[in-house]
């Protein structure tokens, strides 16, 4: 691949196009672009072809510890998923004391942060997904901010259909990923799920 | 790469990964359908082709195939070169209309000129001709230029055989970020991450993508310039932020956030500055995406209770019902040309790709598959791009607008999805 981006490339090319140009009496400069369609006879001095390169990135994802009594599966603050009915974005009273215990968790833990991951199911267009996991991300935010949770403690986000917990297509699965999570970061110690 | 200045082995070994890397990771298309009046050409292989390690004049070929568009003559084996003198009722005989004949000699640069010239065969006269200088590794680009001169003389449209597409490859829990010429040859890889990347777009110039990433836990808007590999946050408020769409100027783009509450629209310059807001609504308002004028900006919202699509003044003001038509259509595309809008419409449960006339407001069903998201346009306006599942797979699939000539790219390695067809190479 030329990489035209590369100072040392373009210069080889322009070199090479002045050469060429000398030699044909023809003007030639380095291009990317299509050429245009010609009739002329003899045929026009050629077009230099290079494909634009493409440079790769990789982004770090940062991870940490939280406090044991949000991941330890015997605390009642490791259950983090509330369920919602299709269509639906509001709280359903089989949910009410987890909430209560997370809102009281954030009330007496000023230093921790919760980022609300709002999930929709498969079906459907990934942007407008996105939209409705948002709704379900607020509804709980919302409710946190009620029991007491402050604004600044709390973030409502959606990952739309992007990030299914469940594999399948069927209704269960479905079910499954009408979801929201709650991630926990220790602002202080600048550690945390997210 | 540059090859030249490295040692031999070094790039040898690079070459090796990116060729085990393109196995891999390449698209194959079949075509699975094809136009009624296929224009007859012949390609013929070109004088001196064989020194190169591959041709050009196959890449034409397939090109010209593959649009469906064409129907390829059997030229034989012996090449005809550029300036020979062609025996124009032998090739009406044939069936031709139109003949490809080309050279191509090598250059004291260790480059290769590349000349073609395209016969009229029953006006027995030459439409055209042009040269090209070329490293051996650029024979797909030459071709795919060659083919588009081709296209458009025969046609009288340009063709976007040397347009790129940008999609989402997903493999296992890797999401990779991938741009390709249009025929899903030489992709390439701009982003990996272990989170998901949705909503690719073309800046209008090509050099630029922005798209979001999931990548700090939420999704973000990055504009991202492939020829440098840098890129920078363009939104991440708190909240959500997504749906990027470019202003035709390609100076600002439209975005969705929920920084003061629900999925509202927002315009932003493109170093991310200046954020305004474009429209208020009590529900969801996503998926904007401007008219090829900039006059307008066509979205999603569910405002009168399902999604459908409206279209608002791209500076703002009264939004107007675009669909009528059942209770889910979403992801507006406006055409190249203003006159038809693509978007996805669910009929009775299935997911799929509609193109309605602006003026009569007549809407045809371009697909039979269920699961049809993210419709983009060719830039020449003849095909449409979008994805759609196959036997539970992620691929993408391309229809012309007359819903005849139909395309599969696939990747039996990966989940295919999120196309987005870059614009005409400037």
């Amino acid at each position: 691949m030329t990489n035209f981006a590369h100072p040392r490339t373009l210069l080889a090319a322009l070199v090479a196009a002045s050469l060429l140009a000398a030699c044909g009496g023809g003007a030639i400069k380095p291009e990317q672009s299509a050429a245009k369609v010609e009739d002329r006879n003899p045929p026009p001095a050629p077009k230099t072809v290079a494909t634009p390169s493409v440079a790769p990135i990789t982004p770090n994802t940062v991870q940490g510890k939280v406090l044991t009594m949000l991941t330890d599966p015997n605390s009642p603050l490791s259950k983090r998923s509330v369920y919602f009915d299709l269509d639906q974005y509001v709280i359903k009273d089989e949910f009410k004391s987890l909430v209560e215990n997370h809102a009281k968790f954030l009330l007496g833990h000023p230093d921790y942060k919760a980022l609300i991951q709002g999930n929709a199911d498969e079906r459907g267009s990934r942007e407008y997904n996105l939209a409705l996991g948002q709704k379900r991300a607020d509804a709980l935010k919302k409710a946190m901010q009620i029991l007491g949770a402050k604004e600044a403690q709390l973030e409502s986000v959606s990952l739309g259909k992007e990030k299914p917990r469940a594999p399948g297509h069927d209704e269960a699965a479905w079910a499954e990923n009408r979801r929201d999570d709650i991630l926990y970061r220790d602002d202080k110690r600048q550690s945390g799920e997210f | 790469m540059t090859r030249l200045t490295r040692p031999l082995i070094l790039s040898l070994l690079a070459s090796c990964c990116l060729l085990a890397f393109a196995a891999r990771a390449q698209l194959t298309v079949e075509i699975t359908g094809a136009g009624a009046n296929r224009i007859p050409v012949a390609i013929a292989n070109f004088e001196g082709e064989t020194q190169l390690p591959q041709g050009v004049s196959a890449v034409v070929r397939a090109d010209l195939e593959r649009s469906g568009l064409f129907k390829l003559v059997e030229a034989g084996t012996p090449p005809i070169a550029e300036a020979a003198t062609v025996d124009f009722a032998d090739w009406k005989n044939r069936g031709s209309d139109a003949l490809v004949s080309g050279t191509i000699k090598a250059s004291a640069d260790g480059r290769y000129d590349v000349r073609f010239r395209l016969h009229d065969v029953q006006k027995q006269a030459r439409l055209g001709g042009l040269a090209y200088l070329m490293p051996a590794n650029e024979y797909r680009a030459t071709g795919h230029r060659i083919a588009d001169v081709v296209y458009e003389k025969m046609l009288g449209e340009p063709g976007v055989f040397s347009t790129r597409i940008a999609y989402i490859s997903k493999t296992g829990s890797r999401f990779e970020l991938q741009i390709a010429d249009g025929d899903g040859g030489n992709p390439q890889t701009a982003l990996v991450s272990r989170e998901p990347i949705i909503s690719p777009t073309w800046s209008p110039d090509g050099t630029r993508l922005a798209y979001v990433s999931f990548e700090a836990k939420k999704p973000v808007v990055y504009v991202h310039n492939l020829m440098t590999g840098r890129r920078h946050v363009v939104a991440n408020f708190k909240g959500s932020n997504s749906a990027p769409a470019w202003a035709p100027d390609g100076n600002r783009l439209a975005v969705v956030l929920t920084k003061d509450g629900g999925s509202q629209m927002f315009v932003v310059n493109a170093d991310g500055s200046g954020v305004r807001r474009l429209a208020s609504s009590s529900g969801i308002d996503t998926e904007p995406r401007y008219s090829a004028d900039g006059q307008s900006i066509y979205f999603t919202s569910d405002r009168g209770g399902s999604p459908q699509i409206y279209r608002i003044p791209a500076t703002g003001g009264d939004a107007q019902r675009v669909t009528f038509d059942g209770t889910y259509n979403v992801t507006p595309r406006p055409s190249p040309d203003g006159k038809s809008l693509a978007f996805i419409a669910r009929n009775s449960g299935r997911f799929q790709l509609s193109l309605m006339d602006l003026a009569t407001r007549q809407i045809q069903v371009l697909t039979d598959s269920t699961k049809d998201e993210s419709p983009s346009f060719a830039p020449n306006g003849r095909v449409i791009l979008y994805a759609t599942e196959i036997g539970g797979r992620g691929v993408l699939a391309a229809v012309s607008v007359d819903g005849r000539i139909k395309q599969k790219l696939s990747n039996p390695a990966a989940d295919v999805r999120e196309p987005a067809w870059g614009p005409f190479p400037k």
